[in-house]
């Protein structure tokens, strides 16, 4: 196997179940991530998503095994990786700038006051925050513009891997759908590693390189990593006319409709457990059909 | 009516309301000198003579007058101004509360920070609590010997409580989301106390402030009353003894005043530091 930037290995988490015994989320779960990439995990609620990004983050230990990034164990939180919360954690006292300048002035020390500033500045127009705005605190600001700020912070940190936990959950579609484009183009041009959890199948494809598919919990498994085979710059209008598209949307919602409960409570028995990489292209020429395949267009590659 | 303000409405109440009250007293006070005997009281008292008698407002507008145009003079020690005394008791009030906010805010931080910290001095804090300030004083004065220490000590101990459970209480209340965000931005513990722990503890920090500022201002006076010298306190007690009750409900008056003044200070300060989520 190769060398991946981020590599999680054999990571297992159990919790005191509140009854006495205990409660396994996931065990030996193995996978890695690529420098630059952008990957989403979808899952049910539940199923030990938040549980690994809190490993990931270095909020949380878990029951045993390794999170490595550049090869190096992961060990309590870092300015190396940026976290974008479920629910903001905005510091509700500061003004949408100060939360910026917050995360710049931990990040850069002897940065001077204005270049400080200056940094927020340019960040938080980039997510479209521009004016007097950034002047207001969160209260003040809408649901939506209260996220892009998080957003902002985490990436005016220029940290390595950014960690981004249903970061559009609670926005309306519209909202979303400005966000997310803000986000890719942010993400295009600061070539950041991301790990997004998200709900939302559509958002997974248009921003993802690649979806980890995780089995329902308890005994969660990352089963099948589906790399998303359409080209960059994507739009949302136009992603859904690529041939691709629904093959790939369909495979995830017969993952997440059916199999994630088959697949569901299978013991590791010891076993490190990586997922199965999954490859849908129909723009390729098919390989030789096999008839007795039911997802005939899919071609496992292992590497 | 209904055009004025409902502000302007309640000013008008308010000024009839006092224009009444001090209306009543002047009236019933003058009928009482002009109409009513001696009062057993004042014959066992042996007050005959002197007449100290409830004064009329009108009295105590003109004391009022007289040390308010004049507040700080001195002329020795039984005679100060109104200002100096007020002054040596803010000035007690500051110092046994500026001591209490050092070590208050410390230790609530530790106790809110550690449940171990808690679980051992919370016996100590209940027992310690309950006590009546003054019942602190013979045994301050015997230790340090100083009448005035031992007053600013009696305010110190009044005031350290509602701050110390109150830190506690807002330190431990701090959200588990903004203490990861310093996390993940490795600020270290310090850090972290200065800029987001104590700004998220604040407005709790502040009501406890407020609350202490407020029982130190209610304690001061029978402290100084005890120890004398100086101050409102003694001030109050002094004019008592002189049977001059003008100057009495005078500084009655100045007492509530400053008091207000006081409480309004931290109510300001508590407004600058809350926030809304
Ligand atoms: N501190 C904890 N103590 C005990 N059990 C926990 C704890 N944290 C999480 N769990 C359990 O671990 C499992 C996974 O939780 P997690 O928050 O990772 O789910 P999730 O996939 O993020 O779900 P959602 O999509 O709803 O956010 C759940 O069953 C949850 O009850
Ligand atoms: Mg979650």
């Amino acid at each position: 196997m190769k060398k991946n930037f981020l590599s999680i290995e054999r990571l297992t988490q159990t919790f005191p179940d509140g009854a006495g015994g205990t409660l396994t989320v996931f065990e030996n779960a193995s996978f890695g991530i690529d420098k630059g990439e952008f990957v989403c995990i979808l899952g049910h609620s539940g199923c030990g998503k938040s549980t690994i990004m809190n490993v990931l983050a270095g909020l949380s230990e878990p029951t045993s095994g390794v999170v490595k990034m550049d090869g190096v164990a992961v060990s309590g939180p870092s300015l190396d990786r940026g976290v974008v919360f479920q629910n903001y954690s905005l510091l509700p006292w500061l003004s949408a700038l100060k939360n910026v300048t917050f995360g710049i002035k931990a990040r850069y020390r002897n940065w001077s006051r204005d270049k400080v500033i200056e940094h927020a500045t340019r960040y938080l127009a980039m997510v479209g925050l521009e004016g007097d705005v950034i002047h207001r605190k969160p209260s003040q600001l809408s649901g939506g513009m209260r996220q892009r700020v998080s957003i902002a912070r985490a990436f005016a940190n220029q940290p390595k891997l950014l960690l981004l936990d249903e970061p559009f959950g609670a926005l309306d579609a519209l909202t979303r759908g400005t966000i997310q484009e803000e986000l890719l183009k942010v993400w295009s041009q600061t070539e950041q590693t991301v790990f997004m959890i998200t709900h939302d199948i559509d958002e997974a494809i248009l921003l993802a390189d690649r979806i980890l598919l995780m089995t329902n919990g308890p005994f969660a498994r990352v089963a099948e990593s589906v790399e998303i085979t359409i080209p960059r710059p994507r739009v949302r209008t136009d992603i859904v006319t690529h041939p691709n598209y629904y093959a790939i949307r369909n495979h995830l919602v017969q993952f997440l409709g059916k199999r994630s409960k088959e697949l569901a409570g299978q013991r590791s028995d010891g076993e490190s457990q990586s997922p199965d990489p999954v490859r849908i292209d129909l723009t390729e020429p098919a390989p030789e059909p096999e008839p007795d395949l039911v997802r005939a267009q899919l071609k496992a590659v292992n590497s | 009516m209904q055009s004025l303000s409902l502000n302007k409405r309640a000013a008008i109440l308010s000024v009839v309301l006092l224009a009444v009250f001090l209306g009543a007293w002047e009236i019933s006070v003058t009928r009482q000198v002009i109409g009513e005997a001696l009062t057993e009281y004042e014959i066992l008292m042996g007050l005959g003579q002197q007449r100290a008698a409830v004064p009329p407002p009108s009295d105590v507008f003109i004391k009022a007058w007289e040390q308010l145009s004049d507040p700080f003079y001195d002329a020795g020690p039984n005679d100060k101004g109104i200002g100096i005394q007020l002054a040596y008791s803010i000035y007690r009030v500051l110092s046994g509360f500026g001591l209490a906010v050092l070590v208050a805010l410390p230790l609530g931080f530790l106790i809110g920070m550690s449940p171990v910290a808690y679980k051992a001095l919370n016996p100590f804090i209940q027992v310690l609590r309950p006590i009546s300030p003054l019942a602190w004083m013979p045994l301050a004065l015997f230790i340090i010997q100083d009448a005035n220490a031992s007053a600013v000590f009696v305010i110190f101990i009044c005031s350290i409580w509602p701050m110390l459970l109150n830190t506690a209480f807002g330190v431990a209340g701090v959200r588990a989301d903004w203490v990861n965000v310093a996390r993940t931005h490795e600020l270290g513990s310090l850090r972290t106390a200065l800029t987001v722990i104590l700004p998220a503890a604040a407005p709790t920090i502040l009501t406890g402030m407020r609350i202490s500022i407020g029982i130190a201002w209610l304690v001061i006076v029978a402290a100084e009353m005890l120890v004398g010298g100086t101050g409102i306190g003694y001030y109050v007690w002094n004019e008592w003894n002189n049977l001059d009750l003008t100057s009495v409900i005078f500084s009655i008056l100045m007492i509530g005043v400053v008091g207000m003044l006081l409480d309004a200070f931290f109510a300001a300060l508590q407004r600058a530091v809350t926030y809304a989520e």
